[in-house]
């Protein structure tokens, strides 16, 4: 599967990752070597076999949906860390502003 | 005899007959550290002040009678484990600020026990690479030989260990992250079933790959370990509700009449290194004077493991680094719109394999490529676990080498992703499979770097595995 500069582009804007044009061109040739080499799973055929989701055999792990206060300490030391904050809110930049792309 | 230098084993006794004090052990090894790190960059933080205060409250313990399994026993931490009000960047400048407001439950029990942090430890960004090259705060480098890496991701936890800075060390292991580093390293690493021990705390990357073990020293101080981290956890619902054996106990067993599997397919992998083979071939030979029976087995499925996993840990991984926003936490760059704050935050603050990684994820994810990537490589990892559900109907347990090559020189496989990926092909396919596996010290080449043997075994049999590895270093000294 060989990938363009295009392609990158799509799949850096969907995963919020901005790249330089020498990045693009850098990603654009490895990953089409890595899914070069992934494609080898095409030789095996897989028509009757089930996927692996998980490895531990457990179902329905349940618990009591109750809600776990968390204390004080904890809540200061959450807040402490937000890069942008007005009192003990959480600022970010507006959510429906003019996107770039 | 240097203090950093003991077991656990050895370090508990002498503290319990006052022959030292952990105050004595501790600064042992945080000069040790400190004459070091510039070399080795081994440790991102070093918790010195709070090492002190634990290590005298630990001595206050050992002289009113209180002390526990690991009461004044220095260790560090991958630092992509969380530990509350310490450092905590995962090796990515995008959490060079992050200091969590909780600890991993594994590290809660260690600490508990009366253990001792001396550091968080250097790692590949978020446990992405197999040489610690990958890390923001630079690599690691080789005790053994510092034009080496020392392997990944966990690349920093194993060479502390290897160069004394530290009794044992707590990592991760994805795809080999533990038992990689601890082979080129020297050191003992396991990694635990999946689900054996809980993840609480661990900065995720493939959900259902990850599993959080120790490395030390010896195999006895493995199980040491192991008895205090394993278990059932409320805040890790992945985590298996079954008793955890006593491990100390496990690996005296007798070992005579083992059956004991060679798969095929790893011994002769083309590229492998001509001395690693001779030095695992001479072990196997070691195993059956042990009285342990050798039997060839075969894994068909072996070289697709790790295409699998360079396709499922990348999806995975692409879900688990969106949390990555630089929104509530995390060093965060400004921006026009809410968009380049994203993107010039993650930008920044990722290394590119990290990018890499996000990007193949999301691309195998995306609308019309899921069935084609994803759910294949689940299949196709189906007909690995059978592989070795067919090999355990037969053999106790199996052995191979842990990696196809010693350490290798920094930067010598920095431009080749495929080859780097592929100093997990030994270590891969457990991980897909959730299985345990652990990296045994067994010989070291002509230019004197180590080489680790692994042994696996089926799930949540990581008793049986380290009951050999257990006889393997007792027949060694």
């Amino acid at each position: 599967m060989k990938l363009t500069e295009k392609d990158i582009e799509k799949i850096a804007l969907l995963a919020r990752l901005e790249l330089s044009e020498e990045e693009k061109t850098m990603y654009a040739g490895q990953l089409s070597v890595v899914l070069d080499y992934v494609e080898m799973l095409n030789e095996v055929d897989t028509t009757m076999v089930e996927e692996t989701c998980q490895v531990t055999g457990l179902e329905d792990v349940f618990r009591e949906d109750e809600v776990e206060e968390e204390s004080n300490e904890t809540k200061e030391k959450i807040i402490e860390q937000f890069p942008q904050k007005v009192g003990r809110l959480l600022k970010v930049q507006a959510v429906f502003d003019k996107r770039k792309k | 005899m240097e203090l950093n230098a003991l077991t656990i084993k050895q370090a508990t006794t002498g503290l319990q007959n006052k022959e030292f004090s952990s105050v004595e052990l501790t600064s042992a090894c945080i000069n040790r550290i400190k004459k070091r790190n510039s070399d080795i960059n081994a440790f991102i933080s070093v918790t010195e002040d709070e090492a002190m205060d634990a290590a005298k409250k630990a001595d206050e313990a050992i002289k009113n009678g209180s002390s526990k399994t690991l009461t004044g026993i220095p260790f560090g931490v991958k630092d992509a484990i969380c530990v509350k009000d310490i450092r905590s960047t995962g090796g990515a400048k995008i959490l060079d600020t992050y200091t969590p407001p909780h600890t991993a439950t594994v590290i809660e029990k260690i600490l508990s026990e009366g253990a001792v942090l001396v550091g968080k430890q250097n790692c590949d960004a978020f446990g992405h690479g197999a040489s610690n090259e990958n890390s923001m705060y630079g690599p690691v480098k080789n005790p053994h030989d510092t034009t080496k890496v020392a392997g990944g991701s966990s690349g920093g936890s194993a060479a502390a260990l290897a160069d004394n800075q530290c009794l044992f060390s707590i990592a991760e292991d994805t795809g080999g992250s533990i038992r990689q580093p601890a082979s080129l390293c020297g050191v003992a690493g396991l990694r635990p079933s999946y689900g054996r021990n809980s993840r609480y705390g661990i900065m995720p990357m493939a959900s259902s790959l990850d599993t959080v073990g120790p490395m030390a020293k010896t195999i006895e101080d493995i199980a040491i370990l192991m008895e205090v981290m394993a278990g059932n956890d409320k805040k890790d619902a992945t985590t298996v509700n079954q008793e955890v054996p006593m491990y100390t106990k496990e690996i005296i067993k007798d070992i005579s009449g083992m059956k004991i599997g060679v798969p095929k397919e790893y011994m002769e992998l083309e590229g492998m290194d001509e001395e690693v083979k001779h030095i695992i071939e001479k072990q196997i030979e070691a195993l059956k004077k042990m009285g342990c029976k050798i039997e060839p087995i075969s894994l068909p499925h072996t070289k697709y493991a790790v295409p699998v996993y360079y396709i499922v840990v990348p999806s995975e991984d692409s879900s688990n680094m969106g949390r990555l926003d630089a929104i509530r936490y995390g060093v965060q760059e400004k921006g026009d719109s809410l968009y380049d704050v994203y993107a010039n935050s993650r930008r920044n603050g990722f290394p590119e394999e990290v990018k890499r990684r996000i990007m193949v994820g999301t691309y195998a994810l995306s609308a019309g490529y899921y069935d084609a990537y994803y759910k294949k490589a689940q299949k196709v990892r189906t007909l690995i676990r059978q592989d070795f559900e067919n090999a355990f109907s037969k053999v106790d347990l199996l052995v191979t080498p842990t990696s196809p090559f010693p350490a290798f020189g920094l930067g010598e496989k920095k431009d080749d992703i495929i080859s780097m990926y592929l100093a997990d092909v030994f270590v891969s396919p457990g991980a897909v499979a959730g299985i345990p596996g652990l990296s045994v010290p067994v010989g070291n080449t002509k230019a004197r770097l180590p080489v680790g043997l692994q042994v696996m075994g089926p799930r949540l049999a990581e008793g049986r595995v380290l009951q050999l590895g257990h006889h393997i270093q007792q027949a060694q000294s």
